[in-house]
């Protein structure tokens, strides 16, 4: 019966097409309706890892898409799988991250019914998803995976769902239809226009103080080493976002740093008093312009290089615009400079200079600070470690203080600023880049969203460090309640937390309490040397400040700094 | 300022909530909107007329742009366009108004669809300045039901 049939089920169907676009592991989470895709995957070469949550399930995909450039995977249930997807799926819309994410639907006959374990998960991601699809016949599943894949990785990349009914994998003796993309209606921009890139490289040459401000589409678009070139030949100085973190490797003589809220005081003064401002790939998010496009650079011609042309003049009104790949587009600027003479820029860079010398960023060395631990573990695993943070102060000292050599080597949550998302991040990280050292900085706030994911590390023997700076508070709240809310301390106080390293040992996972400077070399090595995961349990206080800080309703070169 | 923008999508579910909420979102207000099946069954038209400056209308504008659905945007508002709206309106009547009524129905070349004992509903067709003088010529009378289907647009052929 059926036995000459060369049809396929569904579920296989979409197995093979995930197989054709080169994927390798998923990350996912079972439920009733996608028993059927469960079941295929038992034959299937790709491999699945199973988180414990399916907010670890979208974070593990994301860690994974940004460290290796690749499109993540990730697939959930239907309903509460589904929306548990949510944060996820917002915080790579936020931060460009190609994603692809599978949800499993209830049967098409009951869709729209409020049916068990049903959620109009389209409707829900509307928002925060580059497109959708609610398939409906398993035959087209080729097709709408080829899309899937290249909607989520051209032009500004960004997280794509595919919701997939039950019967659609359950759906028998699929003839597929040939998998030919049908849109229309979708454009990438490429290469600039040559009169455009003409004004650029006169531009720079005419000025006197320019700045580069690399963001994440600097990374998306693998311009670092174009950008390097550029850097290196017109001795342009060179502030990025956090998105942008190791566009330049950190110690390059041209590097001023972070720009905006937790910035440099250079790279913040340097933005503002320079006469040109070439942006590449950012969107003057308000973290880096304090809210306040108006007052941001208000001296400078301003340049803006995106693939997004929403971006351009959104927030900051711009001179010459040109929409495009960042790498293209940074090649043809070289390419067309011999024709202008290079800019002056000493007397700038003594400007730079004086104020580099006068704001060096410091800290104490006599107790245990979180700054030390950093940069420690810095000078003990180099920039080619990968770095994966949570959200609150740990993030930012880790920005500031760790020594990113590459920027797919430090996954963090930007846009959307989403605590629980760096263990997860971690696990996808260290599945992606099997080879390299990955560690975890977070702290005991974050840590606590994801706690369960030392699970999914476990079961897979991922040899993750985890850096836990740990303070008993919410770090960042309490920051914030201290310097703008008169001391009135509030909900900071994380009072019950366990014991992190008997947590941690709890899961197999080797842990290490350190609570004096002289353990923080050690300890770090001890972890490095560890062939499996390690916790290391910092103690710190919770009286540790992030500076510099532009404070709330000021421009960026009003900043506390001590 | 309104500007009106036609846009051309695809002609299948779920379009119509992906345009829309790119207005929600950002705290625009539609003016009018009008949909439906363009010559090619594939794709759909609409005619969004919307307010805003310079710099929102051209947020507006890439922003639809970017939506996988939409396949062009074109903003009609400075261009030479024949732009219609259509509105059908209840309006009471009695034995002293009627003849007047029915005056200001001609004038405004409207067409009486249907009648009642105390009221007749008018048809008519035209740019949104002449609708909305006619309802404003109406009023006096008693207007009782309007439903206007909002602008639709097409550009004029050069001469
Ligand atoms: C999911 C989520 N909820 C709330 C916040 C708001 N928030 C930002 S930082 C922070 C405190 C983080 O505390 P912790 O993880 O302990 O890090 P620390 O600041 O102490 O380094 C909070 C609550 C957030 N960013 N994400």
């Amino acid at each position: 019966m059926g036995e000459e049939t060369t049809g396929l089920k569904g579920a296989t169907v979409l197995l093979n097409a995930l197989q054709q676009e080169g994927v390798d592991v998923i990350f996912g989470y079972p439920g009733g309706v996608v028993l059927p895709l469960y079941d295929a995957l038992v034959d299937s070469p790709i491999r699945h890892v199973l988180a414990r949550h399916e907010q670890g399930v979208v974070y593990a995909a994301d860690g994974y898409a940004r460290v290796s450039g690749k499109v993540g995977v990730c697939l959930a249930t239907s309903g509460p799988g589904a929306t548990n997807l949510v944060t996820g799926i917002a915080n790579a819309y936020s931060d460009s991250i190609p994603l692809v994410v599978l949800t499993g639907q209830v049967p098409t006959t009951l869709l729209g019914s409020d049916s068990f374990q049903e959620a109009d998960i389209i409707g829900i991601t509307m928002p925060i998803t580059k497109h959708s699809y609610l398939v409906k016949d398993a035959r087209e599943l080729p097709r709408i995976v080829k899309e899937a894949f290249y909607l989520a990785s051209t032009g500004r990349p960004g997280p794509v769902l595919i919701d997939i009914p039950k019967d659609v994998l359950a759906q028998e003796n699929v003839e597929p239809f040939v998998a030919e993309m049908k849109l229309k209606g979708y454009k990438v921009f490429g290469r600039g226009n040559n009169g455009k890139i003409e004004e650029v490289a006169k531009a720079l040459s005419e000025s006197r103080k320019p700045v580069l401000y690399a963001g994440g589409g600097v990374v998306t678009a693998n311009a670092e080493g174009i950008l390097r070139h550029l850097s290196d030949k017109t001795n342009l100085p060179v502030v990025t976002t956090l998105m942008g973190l190791g566009s330049l490797p950190a110690g390059h003589p041209n590097l001023l740093g972070m720009v905006g809220m937790h910035g440099t005081v250079t790279a913040n003064y340097a933005v503002d008093d320079c006469d040109l401002l070439i942006a590449v790939g950012v969107r003057f998010d308000d973290r880096v312009t304090s809210g306040m496009g108006h007052r941001f650079a208000t001296k400078a011609k301003v340049i803006h290089i995106d693939i997004d042309p929403v971006e351009i003049s959104k927030v900051v009104k711009t001179h010459i615009r040109i929409v495009g790949d960042a790498r293209e587009i940074l090649e043809e600027v070289l390419d067309s400079l011999p024709g202008f003479t290079v800019p002056q820029l000493s007397d700038w860079w003594s400007q730079l200079r004086a104020w580099q010398n006068e704001h060096t960023l410091g800290y104490d060395m006599d107790r245990l600070t979180p700054q030390m631990v950093i940069k420690c573990l810095g000078e003990l695993a180099g920039g080619e470690a990968i770095i994966t943070t949570d959200v609150g102060q740990h993030q930012m000292w880790a920005a500031q203080y760790y020594p990113t050599a590459h920027p797919r080597n430090y996954a963090t949550s930007c846009g959307l600023g989403a605590m629980g998302y760096g263990l997860p991040a971690a696990v996808g990280a260290q599945i992606a880049r099997t080879d390299d050292k990955v560690f975890l900085i977070t702290g005991d706030g974050s840590l606590q969203m994801s706690i369960q994911e030392l699970g999914t590390i476990a079961q897979n023997k991922l040899p993750i460090k985890i850096i836990l700076l740990n303070n008993g508070v919410l770090g960042m709240v309490r920051q914030w309640q201290k310097m703008f809310y008169s001391e009135r301390y509030s909900q900071i106080l994380l009072q019950g937390n366990p014991d992190f390293v008997k947590v941690a040992e709890a899961y197999g996972i080797r842990g290490i309490h350190v609570d004096s400077t002289e353990q923080v070399r050690s300890a770090i090595t001890e972890a490095i040397n560890h062939p499996g995961p390690v916790l290391l349990d910092f103690a710190i206080s919770p009286e540790e400040a992030v500076l510099p800080l532009v404070p709330p309703g000021n421009v960026i070169t009003e900043m506390i700094v001590r | 300022m309104l500007h009106t923008l036609a846009v051309l999508v695809e002609n299948h579910p779920g379009v119509l909530i992906r345009v829309a909420g790119l207005f929600t979102r950002r705290g625009y207000n539609i003016d009018s909107l009008t949909v439906c099946q363009t010559e090619d069954p594939e794709l759909s038209r609409m005619t969004i007329v919307v307010a805003g400056d310079d710099q929102v209308i051209e947020q507006v504008r890439n922003q639809l742009s970017k939506l996988v659905v939409v396949h062009s945007v074109t903003d009609l508002t400075e261009e030479s366009v024949v732009d219609r709206e259509l509105a059908l309106v209840r309006i009471q009547v009695s034995s002293e108004t009627r003849s007047e009524v029915f005056q200001t129905v001609d004038v405004f070349r409207g067409r009486v669809v249907d009648m009642g004992r105390n009221d007749i509903t008018v048809e008519l067709t035209g740019t949104i300045k002449k609708l909305d003088a006619f309802v404003h010529a109406i009023q006096p009378y008693g207007l009782l039901e309007l439903v206007r289907t909002g602008k639709i647009a097409i550009l004029r052929s050069e001469t």
